[in-house]
């Protein structure tokens, strides 16, 4: 998260691409696995690079869901909240997590950028309903009450690491 | 090693299958996505050790040269049965054991690959009957297995087995014994439909492709299972992902096809990971790449991961996402046969579509249309969830009843309650009642009551689910993924929704209900694409089955179901309140008082319905209802 933005890292990212129409999507892909999130220096540099206009870049960043311009937490929550989760009852989850985190669904990340809470449409693990993922981790059959659990259980691994 | 020719492929094949009878018995530990979750990768390393600690030989892969007597230890696709994972199943006495555990490993090697005996623990049991093999247990045995056969029989990460059992046969007769045009009239013949939603004729498709002109085309595979509640994609190429390859590569032989796409949801990282080194695999032993078997079919697939839109799985959106633009659909014709990707003709059909094509080719057109309805042959995977009590993959013959899928296969409702209505298709398709329940599922049967298959996902409601409510959450569900494009259905599944939400929160209106239908028509009629077209059926669908909810939440300001919160009335009984004040210390909005060891009441009009009273009361004096 603290990366500073190495422009050498990006150049080697576009130089795995076409330089004459390169796919967006798939050069957004990988600097967002890079910094876990679409940093703002990056875009007049690609479209300086690219030679298109940065609100095209803008413009697909913000399309897709998976893009986000801000900065995620170190645990990355997913609740899904398909069908199938959702008859089986997902909402409580999401809102024991936010309650824990003191999120909402305008604030999806903790201060601390330790945990960043959001829900999915389908993970297409519908035979375990209801699902939540940490950092693509699936955790099935959760509850409320398992959810608070398992995140105590990171909270606590996290402090551990931050000791060491 | 390259495989060169025909006859190289015929020896390799012989030579795989002589190397896997070597193994004495098989162990398939289940790998898909659900069992994973359950810690089977754990499992199936904790197997390795207890059999390696025993001094018998455990094969991970398969080698040319292998020990006789081996224990053969896999990783397979998804079984289906996703209920009871961790699956795994031991070859050859079939037996399938259900939700093992690392405990388990020790008794199973000792007992079931050692001797002959049953760990009668691990086995399904229903009724008093204890069902050892799996193709017995009621769930598997009212199934009819073709596309997924081999998910959770074959090592997902091996194409030495998938040969091996007779995988790439179907290649191997297009680019030698068959044409293009012969092909495509098998296809054709077969009657096979698309299986992403629409059920248009696959023959119908690649004619047209192979028609065009144009040198350059592509075959694209739509693998943006993006209906939440299905997930029969995900499994195939996380547990079989050469049948779908083989498939891409006989519609690129009968197009002309040099170059394919895979277009996978990132939501999806086992897939995409099973795929690439499918296509690794391919690559290395020569079945992808210059030259195909010494012929001059050359073919290349590139996997393409999705970002999250829901819309790209409409075709045109679909191929403009590919070439990493916004995914929103544009207006037809040029149909995507004719300008698809990169503005050249474009094949496109989706995964389930392309695995069924290698053995339409191999048995023929006239086997295909022995299984199912004349107009809709063939097999369809469902996607089983919800209030079920098997939830799981499923494949049945297309026409086969409601009735057979929730009741036999899925063993009924879960907890004993009673079976409300199944969503049938997603976001974009309907509910069907208890009046369907023997209403042969098929493309054309469907398509009648307002419902569709769409990509086959089932979701089973049960009596407590409030059928609003399930028409907001799937308005919701498509407002937030209407791509913005087009004004019916960028507006007007926001009016939907607000409509829907001013009702479940006790604020709707009787003309509501009219404007609602108004708005549905006007929206199927005028949007778009199909995302738009569809918006709208889940609200017809329940205002047509279950009018009289809807109504008795407007009129009586009540929920049948007790599930819309703010229509709930949350009360202390007087008679069992000790005056604790424990629940008015709790109430976030200070809606409760009273005097202390007297009974206390709430403030209807202050409550906010959030509950927090019902959990601290110690006396159980407050009600919901």
């Amino acid at each position: 998260m603290d990366k500073t933005i190495s422009y050498e890292k990006l150049d080697e990212i576009l130089s795995q691409y076409p330089s004459e129409n390169p796919a967006i999507v798939a050069i957004l892909q990988d600097i967002q696995e890079e910094y876990r999130y679409l940093p703002k220096e990056i875009f007049a540099y690609l479209a300086e690079k690219l030679k298109i206009s940065i609100a095209k870049i803008y413009s697909v960043a913000t399309f897709y869901e998976n893009f986000s311009l801000t900065p995620k937490g170190d645990y990355i929550i997913k609740i899904c909240d398909g069908t199938a989760c959702h008859v089986r009852k997902s909402i409580p989850i999401l809102e024991a997590l936010r309650k824990e985190l003191g999120l909402s669904a305008a604030k999806h990340t903790t201060d601390d950028l330790g945990f960043t809470v959001e829900t999915v449409s389908c993970l297409g693990a519908c035979g375990l309903a209801p699902v939540i993922t940490v950092n693509e981790k699936v955790y099935a059959s959760m509850t409320p009450e398992k959810t608070v659990a398992l995140l105590n259980e990171i909270r606590k691994e996290r402090a551990n690491e931050n000791k060491e | 090693m390259k495989i060169k020719n025909r006859n190289e492929l015929i020896a390799q094949r012989e030579n795989f299958l002589k190397e896997l009878k070597k193994q004495k018995k098989k162990i398939y530990v289940c790998a898909g996505t659900g069992c994973v979750a359950g810690g089977s990768l754990e499992i199936f390393e904790k197997l390795k050790e207890v059999i390696e600690a025993k001094n018998i030989h455990c094969e991970v892969e398969l080698k040319t040269e292998g020990q006789d007597n081996s224990i053969g230890l896999k990783q397979s696709g998804c079984h289906g049965f996703c209920e009871m994972g961790p699956l795994l199943r031991i070859e050859p006495m079939k037996l399938l054991y259900l939700k093992v555990s690392l405990d388990d490993c020790e008794e199973i090697v000792e007992k079931s690959i050692i001797h002959d005996e049953l760990v009668e623990r691990l086995v399904y049991k229903k009724d008093g009957i204890s069902y050892s093999v799996q193709e017995e247990i009621p769930f598997y045995k009212n199934q009819n297995r073709l596309v997924l056969e081999d998910c959770g029989q074959i090592d997902a990460e091996s194409i030495e087995e998938y040969i091996a059992y007779g995988g790439y046969r179907a290649l191997e007769k297009c680019l030698f014994d068959i044409s293009g045009e012969e092909i495509i009239k098998i296809i054709s013949d077969a009657v096979l439909r698309g299986r992403g939603g629409g059920g248009f004729p696959a023959g119908r498709k690649w004619t047209q492709v192979r028609a065009q002109k144009e040198p350059v085309k592509y075959i694209v595979c739509n693998g943006d299972e993006g209906d939440p509640g299905a997930f029969m994609d995900r499994s195939i190429m996380e547990g079989d992902p050469h049948k779908m390859l083989e498939g891409m590569m006989i519609a690129a032989i009968s197009s002309g096809s040099r170059e394919g796409y895979i277009y996978v949801r990132a939501e999806y990282p086992l897939a995409i990971k099973r795929l690439r080194l499918a296509i690794e695999n391919a690559k290395q032993v020569g079945l992808l790449g210059e030259n195909i078997l010494g012929t001059d079919f050359s073919f290349d697939i590139k996997i393409v991961k999705g970002a999250g839109a829901f819309v790209c799985g409409e075709g045109s959106a679909l191929t403009v996402s590919i070439e990493g633009d916004r995914g929103m659909p544009r207006v037809k014709p040029p149909r995507t046969v004719e300008q698809g990707l990169y503005g050249k003709p474009t094949l496109l059909n989706n995964v389930e579509t392309f695995a069924n094509v290698p053995m339409i080719i191999m048995n023929g057109a006239d086997w295909y249309k022995s299984i199912g309805p004349e107009k809709s042959p063939g097999t369809k995977a469902f996607a089983l969830t919800g209030n079920i009590v098997n939830t799981g993959l499923i494949e049945v013959p297309m026409g086969t009843t409601l009735k057979k899928i929730i009741f036999d296969i899925g063993g009924g409702i879960r907890d004993g309650k009673g079976f409300k209505a199944v969503q049938i298709g997603g976001p974009s398709g309907g509910c069907l009642t208890k009046e369907h329940l023997d209403l042969p599922l098929d493309f054309d049967s469907l398509k009648k009551v307002g419902a569709m298959i769409g990509s086959g996902g089932l979701v089973v409601m049960d009596d407590d689910t409030c059928m609003v409510e399930v028409a907001r959450f799937f308005m919701n569900f498509t407002q937030n993924e209407s791509c913005g494009k087009c004004v019916p259905c960028r507006e007007g599944t926001r009016r939907m929704l607000e409509i829907l939400e001013r009702i479940v929160q006790g604020k709707g209106k009787l003309e509501d209900l009219d404007l609602l239908e108004e708005l549905a028509a006007t929206i199927s009629e005028t949007s778009l694409c199909g995302l738009g077209k569809t918006a709208a059926s889940p609200v017809v669908s329940t205002l047509k089955y279950f009018k009289d909810e809807y109504i008795e939440h407007i009129v009586n300001k009540k929920c049948p179901t007790k599930t819309c919160q703010a229509l709930k009335t949350i009360s202390i009984e007087a008679e069992l309140c000790k005056g604790c004040t424990k629940c008015a210390k709790i109430c976030p909005v200070a809606a409760i008082h009273g005097k202390v060891k007297e009974p206390f009441v709430i403030d209807q009009e202050k409550c906010i319905k959030c509950g927090a009273c019902i959990d601290s009361c110690s006396f159980k004096a407050i009600k919901e209802d």
